[in-house]
């Protein structure tokens, strides 16, 4: 299976009912089992690409389409930067809620619930609501609940960037080893480099004005353990490639605010 | 010599954090019936005017054994009950309609908020007219008050619920039945329970009204006839129960809050 975005553009009016641009001539696609993480600048247009994959907002052009899913509807888990669990839901009822809604049984929902929750290193803490616990605990409950549905395609938007430095190395490590044992397509937005390298097969890099896809990169390192000694050379030389790339539209991007 | 120069630095807002005694609240309301009952014994006041604490209790009591006062309170809580509770649901119902559906809050809205400022008690001989003159009547004034606070607050609570949780249960394969039932509606609790509050009040009110308007039992009934006979102590005794009243239904309101809306 694999999901193709096609020739997506998406233009919006601004408040003084101009056209802006904010993506152009989108193409490409993730194969089974890739992990390919989008990358660039503030307002280049990758949250509004992922909300287009993520079916929360429709292109102006062009389309998203799975291929393979022998006429099975495909489903999306998608962790969000704002997390957006339930309030008055706990821990272990935000997770299920896909399952819930999906009509699986109870039981099913107790063993996938237990599992995710087990697998992101909340045990102990189903029956806590979300305004009981960290930052950092919040959104590895909402990476439970997009896992829990077995999504075919899961979207992350920064899910770590509300989190502060430490707390977020810890998060893209445990990410990788969840990953490591679920293999899911996945598709990740983020704006910080270090990260795009450390997680991605691919990295997908947009310019702005007009967001457009500026370079391809493929990541050709061991996908665990990326931070060992014998990569840091590659490593951070990828890092410089893409930091290159994004650079100028970077400083454009601040001197705007 | 160091001791001479050490400057200790204290809590400067530790008045923030002053811890009251529980006693403080039975200490405010302690004192008023004090001095009330001191003011009855020394005959300042004629018991016509103003009876003792003590003396209203006594006459309760003894309406309480007689069973006079209960056949009055089952009357009025029957009336509050039921009205409130037809009230509230439909209040609730269509604020949750109103707020999702964006036609029928273009088509409906302007009628709710030109009907929401007429005094409703005002409307009770209209109602009169059409429903007669038994329970109903009173049971719809009394839903009518509660409706339109209920249905406010509920519609505002529906508007500011976070189109992100919305986004959120969308996404995990909610449909529009489901984000309504399963989002909106818990999202908009702590709003809807603004307006079952403010709307205790108005029943409270509107119940009163109505049965000293238009009713042989009931609490308000009760009041106006002890009033024109200058029973000052059973009116008062009257009063008594409806102050005892409004503050269980508060009481009641709060805890299923807590209930409800744990994760406020």
């Amino acid at each position: 299976m694999r999901i193709v975005i096609e020739n997506v553009d998406k233009t919006f009016v601004d408040a003084k009912k101009r056209e802006v641009t904010a993506l152009q001539n989108i193409n490409f696609a993730i194969e089974q089992q890739e992990f390919v993480v989008l990358v660039g600048p503030s307002g280049c247009g990758k949250s509004t690409l992922l909300n287009i994959v993520g079916g929360l907002m429709s292109p102006s052009n062009g389309s998203v389409y799975f291929e393979g899913t022998d006429s099975k509807k495909p489903n999306l888990g998608i962790v969000f930067q704002e997390i957006a669990l339930f309030p008055w839901r706990t821990v272990y009822e935000n997770v299920i809620y896909g399952l819930e809604e999906s009509g699986a049984s109870k039981q099913e929902q107790q063993e996938k619930g237990k599992h995710y929750i087990d697998m992101v290193g909340l045990s102990g803490f189903e029956n806590a609501y979300p305004k009981q616990l960290s930052g950092g605990m919040r959104q590895r409950a909402g990476i439970a609940r997009a896992l829990a549905i077995e999504p075919d395609l899961l979207l992350m938007d920064e899910p770590f960037s509300a989190l502060d430095a430490q707390t977020r190395t810890i998060m893209q490590e445990e990410l990788l080893t969840i990953w490591d044992r679920t293999r899911l397509s996945t598709l990740y937005v983020t704006h910080n480099i270090q990260e795009a390298v450390y997680l991605a097969d691919r990295v997908i890099v947009l310019s702005r004005h007009p967001g457009q896809i500026k370079s391809t990169i493929r990541i050709d390192l061991p996908k665990i353990g990326r931070d060992k000694d014998e990569y840091r050379m590659r490593f951070e030389q990828y890092v410089d490639e893409i930091w290159q790339l994004i650079r100028h539209d970077a400083q454009e991007a601040s001197r705007e605010g | 010599m160091p001791d001479k120069q050490r400057q200790v630095i204290t809590n400067r807002v530790a008045f923030l954090e002053t811890k009251i005694p529980s006693y403080a609240a039975v200490l405010g309301i302690t004192v008023l019936l004090v001095l009330w009952e001191i003011v009855c014994r020394l005959g300042i006041v004629p018991p016509l005017f103003l009876p003792a604490p003590t003396a209203i209790l006594t006459a309760g009591w003894d309406m309480l054994v007689s069973g006079e006062l209960y056949e009055d309170l089952a009357a009025s809580l029957v009336r509050i009950g039921g009205g409130y509770a037809v009230g509230a649901s439909l209040g609730i119902i269509f604020g949750l309609i109103l707020g999702f559906s964006r036609w029928t809050d273009a088509i409906l809205t302007p009628i709710v908020y030109s009907i929401y400022p007429i005094p409703k008690i005002a409307l009770l001989p209209l109602i009169i007219l059409w429903l007669g003159i038994g329970e109903t009547p009173k049971l719809a004034i009394i839903a009518l008050g509660v409706f339109f606070p209920v249905v406010i607050n509920t519609f505002s609570g529906v508007k500011n619920v976070d189109p992100m949780l919305i986004k959120a249960a969308v996404t995990f394969g909610s449909n529009h039945f489901n984000v309504v039932r399963k989002v909106i509606l818990p999202a908009s609790l702590p709003m809807i329970f603004a307006g079952l509050k403010l709307a205790a009040g108005t029943s409270l009110l509107l119940l009163v009204s109505a049965e000293m308007i238009a009713a042989q039992q009931g609490i308000g009934s009760m009041v106006l006839h002890y009033g024109n006979l200058m029973i000052t102590t059973k009116l008062m005794v009257g009063v008594l129960v409806l102050s005892l009243l409004g503050l269980t239904f508060n009481r009641v309101l709060q805890w299923l809050e807590r209930k409800l809306v744990p994760w406020k």
